[in-house]
């Protein structure tokens, strides 16, 4: 590892914001749309926004090395509060603002927290539910006041006091804080960040100065970010991609953050941001995609046939055709760029123009003769003249699908103007993955984690596939071991687990090799990695053959009607799976062919999802027989559970990953009776509401075998 | 506190301020044809309270509220407003006073958007009128903006910032009735009417609709009369509870003076709870 100092002493977060806002003063720094409006603070003003608030801080008493705890939704007074924090010297720990107050507790516990920012009211109430257990949390602060009157405001503040006491005071405050900026190092911590984890409590990963602004530096470098950049700040603060893509990368570029209005309104500030860069988990990409499909199979017959035609047509061209110019330099619009981007509508309207005639003509004479049948003599032909060679004839035809169908597409998504979107967290389906690259969106996969402040392989512009997960980050090294574990070592690997010695030295060892923790393998010719699954859920079936769950629970998820897949068989003699339906998609299907139900529970049970559901499972039973390795992982049985995997009643990791073994032992009957030889069960579950209370359902399911394709030549060789 | 009301203590679940009395209903008789609705009904709501009506179906709940609001004009009785005799008004007089409200079937603009059915609801404000309107642009904008922002403030207040644009009748019920308070808070009334503002909700909109009515009450001081059935929300949200059946009052009182009261008992409640 080099242990090189940036130059201009540019050592900590805040010291970047004061470059910034010397460097981009008037540039746009925050914008947050509220009352309908957005409202835009330039980096000259966040900064002062950012000093009056850690200057408040310390009228309040917040020490070197404090914790403060900073809980709520996505929001520029949020993002300041962290930075205000580290002017003071204390330490920032985002929380998930969607944690029940039992886990709020631990964190809050654990790391001994003495501040806490808190959002609003909801999040203020689960402080105070907490407090009579947790008694170190001395003053917490609020930025929403409504509701907030009646509270006891003996140790309680609203953040815009906080700031008019920093500004009130700042003649007595001015010095201590640039003195106890003046203190960071490299190395002093940034920020404290707890995994969820898929087994045991949340770890408080620490990440100092070095992690987050090298990390930041080198991935802005890989992607040529520049100060020009747009994003949508949506994903929870607590997550570490957050903080690096809304704090570090943002403040090393000094592009600007956006902050949606409400969760709910996400989309639509998404359309009217139209970012340039974005970073999503794959069920993002995914819901947007189920809405898309939904919408267009309500379409009218010819803008059906023409999406239908068009978006088949991308997948071999789009990879050709659609994609932007990868820049190396940040720049205003040329002439010239502006005069290609004119001449390429152009053309497309040209064409679309004539396409639209075209098919308007023969249209009506088809509909004239076989009235019933317009819809499928659509989709048996394409709409388009074949008047042109190849390949000419794909390059005009991508650019009438621009004007026709992809553009207006990208439009409606919010995604007309991206240079480069990252899927990470999780697998994204090649379905899902390979229709956002057809129509022209550089959607790139990565893999990282909070360990490694986020990067750990990423990929390169123009080497790009849904299979892989790229090549080592700038300044990563990975090795595999022997077992097939990953292991890496970069600037961004974190200094330690919190008051928990055990697991840093399991985790990372003397020379600071990191475990992954996930079993892969560098695939030969390209080097790009591949991982497969979890190293120790990658386990061994009855008969000694490899089980990996998690590649066969995605390839299940792939299908939209498929939200949650747990698929058992380790020390077994064959797989079986629970499957959950995906609501919106299943619903649709439903609505569409007068399938009636009144609830969840009725429609997950019904024969015909049931059927549905089969033929999807036989279908990744015959991909993954082809697969020798994978090929016992065939799932023999399943049923469809009667209610949704839910983080609150801890199924699921706060960020949607299935906790396998409490499953199992949750459902233990369900389990028991796949392996065994019933047709149907009677079960009952606990599950708990939004509020916290719990209650019990109860359901009888259908238990379904899944045709497998044999394997007996494996098995004869094994 | 204010020496020339003197207020004698009303207890209540926190230390909201009640005020002294708004508006008093002075022996109210309200027939139709033969058929009487409301005998000779007394009541008062005071200024920052959460007062509710509630009786069997038919009681005569909904005809007192337009009683309130100027739809109906009681044979007998008197209407005092802020210590005042109220003389007979027209509806959208009443509304001009301050007294908004919301109707027990929904009575919105379905192919209009959210927004603009919000705006509707500040037309009782709205100074220029349509012919200055025309002539006056510049003043006509600047009150407009003005308006908007009003609004902008209260769809934020009420969560409904997804649905700005969306046409009204394209919304589920729940969201409907929460666009219904919208357009009455619109009016920045002093007094707020809410005809059955949960029926035919499920428990999860009710808590929302629970919540945000404590919320306009605590936030803006608004007075609100609530007619509602669901005893549980009835119970927890007032501050004082007007018991009907048959037309006339047989109960008045605090939450639980009202449980407790004998006749009340009998004629509404069925069996006491608890
Ligand atoms: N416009 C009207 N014309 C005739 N009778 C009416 C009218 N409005 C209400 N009533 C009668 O007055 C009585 C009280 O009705 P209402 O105030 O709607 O009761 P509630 O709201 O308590 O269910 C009922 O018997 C009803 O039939
Ligand atoms: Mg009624």
């Amino acid at each position: 590892m080099t242990e090189t100092q940036p130059a201009e002493g540019l050592v900590s977060i805040p010291a970047l914001l004061a470059r910034n806002a010397r460097e981009r003063m008037d540039r746009p720094a925050y914008r947050e749309k509220e009352f309908g409006i957005w409202q835009c603070w330039t980096w000259q003003q966040a900064h002062q926004e950012v000093r009056a608030l850690a200057m408040g801080l310390l009228a309040l008493g917040l020490n070197r090395g404090d914790f403060v705890a900073i809980v709520g939704r996505n929001r520029p007074s949020m993002y300041w509060s962290m930075v205000a924090a580290q002017m003071c010297g204390a330490v920032p720990v985002p929380l998930y603002q969607d944690a029940v107050a039992e886990e709020m507790a631990y964190v809050l516990d654990h790391c001994g927290a003495r501040f806490v920012i808190c959002g609003d009211q909801e999040q203020v109430d689960k402080v105070i539910e907490v407090q009579d257990r947790i008694h170190h949390i001395e003053q917490v602060v609020y930025v929403d006041k409504r509701g907030m009157r009646k509270y006891d405001h003996s140790r309680m503040n609203a953040l815009a006091d906080v700031l008019a006491e920093g500004r009130a005071a700042h003649f007595r405050f001015e010095s201590e804080l640039d003195a106890r900026i003046a203190e960071l190092t490299y190395d002093s911590t940034c920020v404290m960040l707890y995994t969820s984890g898929t087994t045991g409590k949340p770890k408080g990963v620490v990440l100092s100065n070095r992690n987050i602004i090298e990390t930041a530096k080198a991935s802005v470098a890989f992607d040529h970010l520049g100060q020009d950049e747009e994003v949508l700040a949506y994903l929870p603060m607590a997550w570490v991609g957050d903080f690096i893509f809304s704090i570090g990368q943002a403040m090393v570029a000094g592009f600007c953050v956006n902050c949606p209005e409400s969760p709910a309104t996400m989309l639509t500030d998404l359309r009217e941001i139209g970012p340039t860069y974005l970073f999503a988990p794959p069920r993002i990409f995914e819901s947007m995609l189920t809405s898309v499909m939904i919408r267009m199979e309500d379409a009218g017959d010819l803008k059906h046939a023409l999406f239908k035609h068009f978006m088949e047509f991308a997948k071999g061209t789009g990879e050709t055709y659609g994609m932007p110019r990868y820049r190396k330099q940040q720049s205003k619009p040329t002439l010239r760029r502006r005069l290609r981007w004119a001449y390429r509508f152009a053309m497309g309207i040209g064409f679309a123009v004539e396409t639209i005639l075209e098919n308007a003509v023969r249209g009506f004479f088809v509909r004239l003769r076989h009235p019933i049948e317009a819809r499928k003599y659509f989709k048996a032909r394409g709409p388009l003249l074949n008047l042109y060679p190849q390949p000419w004839r794909d390059y005009f035809s991508y650019r009438t699908g621009e004007v026709l169908v992809y553009g207006p597409l990208k439009n409606t998504l919010g995604l007309s103007r991206i240079r480069v979107a990252y899927t990470a967290g999780e697998a994204i389906g090649p379905e899902i993955f390979e229709f956002y690259r057809s129509i022209g969106i550089n959607l790139k996969q990565l893999y990282g984690q909070t360990e490694a402040s986020v990067f750990i392989t990423q990929q390169p512009d123009g080497q790009v596939r849904s299979d892989t997960v790229g090549v080592p980050s700038p300044g990563v090294e990975v090795k595999i071991a022997d077992n097939g574990e990953v292991f890496y070592r970069s600037p961004g690997t974190f200094v330690e687990y919190y008051k928990n010695a055990d697991s840093t030295a399991s985790t990372k060892d003397s020379e600071g090799w990191v475990a992954t923790g996930d079993a892969g393998f560098f695939e030969p010719g390209t080097g790009h990695l591949r991982i497969i699954d979890r190293a120790k859920d990658v386990g061994k079936m009855a008969d000694g053959a490899l089980f990996a769950p998690k590649y066969v629970e995605n390839k299940l998820k792939f299908f939209p009607d498929i939200l949650e897949a747990v698929v058992f068989g380790a020390g077994r003699d064959r797989c079986c799976a629970f499957i959950n339906i995906d609501l919106n998609a299943v619903g649709n299907w439903a609505e569409r062919n007068a399938i009636a139900y009144s609830s969840y529970q009725e429609l997950a049970g019904h024969p015909k999802v049931y059927a549905m559901i089969r033929a999807h499972v036989e279908e990744v039973n015959r991909s993954l027989a082809a697969d020798p390795i994978l090929s016992s992982c065939q799932v023999h049985r399943f049923l469809i559970l009667h209610k949704e995997l839910d983080a609150d009643d801890g199924e699921l990791t706060r960020t949607r990953k299935v906790r396998r073994n409490i499953i199992a032992e949750k459902y233990a009957d369900l389990v028991a009776a796949l392996y065994g030889g019933a047709k149907t069960i009677a079960t009952e579950t606990e599950v708990t509401y939004e509020d916290g209370r719990k209650g019990h359902i109860r359901a009888t399911l259908t238990l379904a075998d899944a045709e497998v394709v044999p394997v007996a030549e494996r098995r004869a060789a094994a | 506190m204010n020496a020339e009301t003197p207020v004698e203590a009303i207890p209540t679940a926190d230390d909201r301020k009640i005020g002294p009395v708004l508006m008093e209903m002075k022996h109210i008789t309200l027939r139709f044809g033969g058929v009487k609705a409301i005998t000779d009904i007394s009541f008062d709501i005071r200024e920052g309270e959460i007062r509710s009506i509630i009786g069997p179906n038919g009681a005569g709940k909904s005809s007192m509220l337009n009683v309130i609001s100027g739809f109906y004009v009681p044979q007998e009785g008197e209407v005092w407003f802020r210590g005042a005799r109220r003389p007979q008004m027209k509806p959208y007089q009443v509304a001009r006073q301050g007294i908004a409200r919301t109707f027990q079937n929904i009575a919105l603009f379905d192919g209009m958007s959210v927004l603009d059915n919000i705006m509707t609801g500040r037309l009782t404000l709205m100074k220029t009128g349509l012919a200055a309107q025309s002539l006056w642009w510049g003043k006509a904008q600047r009150e407009e903006t003005e308006h908007r922002e009003k609004v902008e403030k209260i769809i934020d207040f009420l969560e409904i910032q997804a649905i700005r644009k969306t046409p009204v009748g394209r919304l589920p019920y729940g969201l409907k009735k929460r666009v219904e308070l919208a357009r009455a808070l619109a009016a920045e009334p002093m007094l707020l009417l809410l005809d059955e503002p949960m029926a035919g909700m499920n428990v999860e909109e009710k808590e929302d609709m629970c919540r945000f009515i404590l919320d306009v009450n605590d936030e803006f001081g608004t007075t609100i009369c609530l007619i509602e059935h669901d005893m549980g929300v009835v119970m927890d949200l007032s501050d004082r509870v007007v018991v009907m059946d048959y037309g006339k009052k047989i109960g008045d009182g605090t939450p639980d003076e009202v449980r407790g009261n004998q006749a009340v008992i009998d004629a509404y409640l069925g069996v006491a709870h608890d």
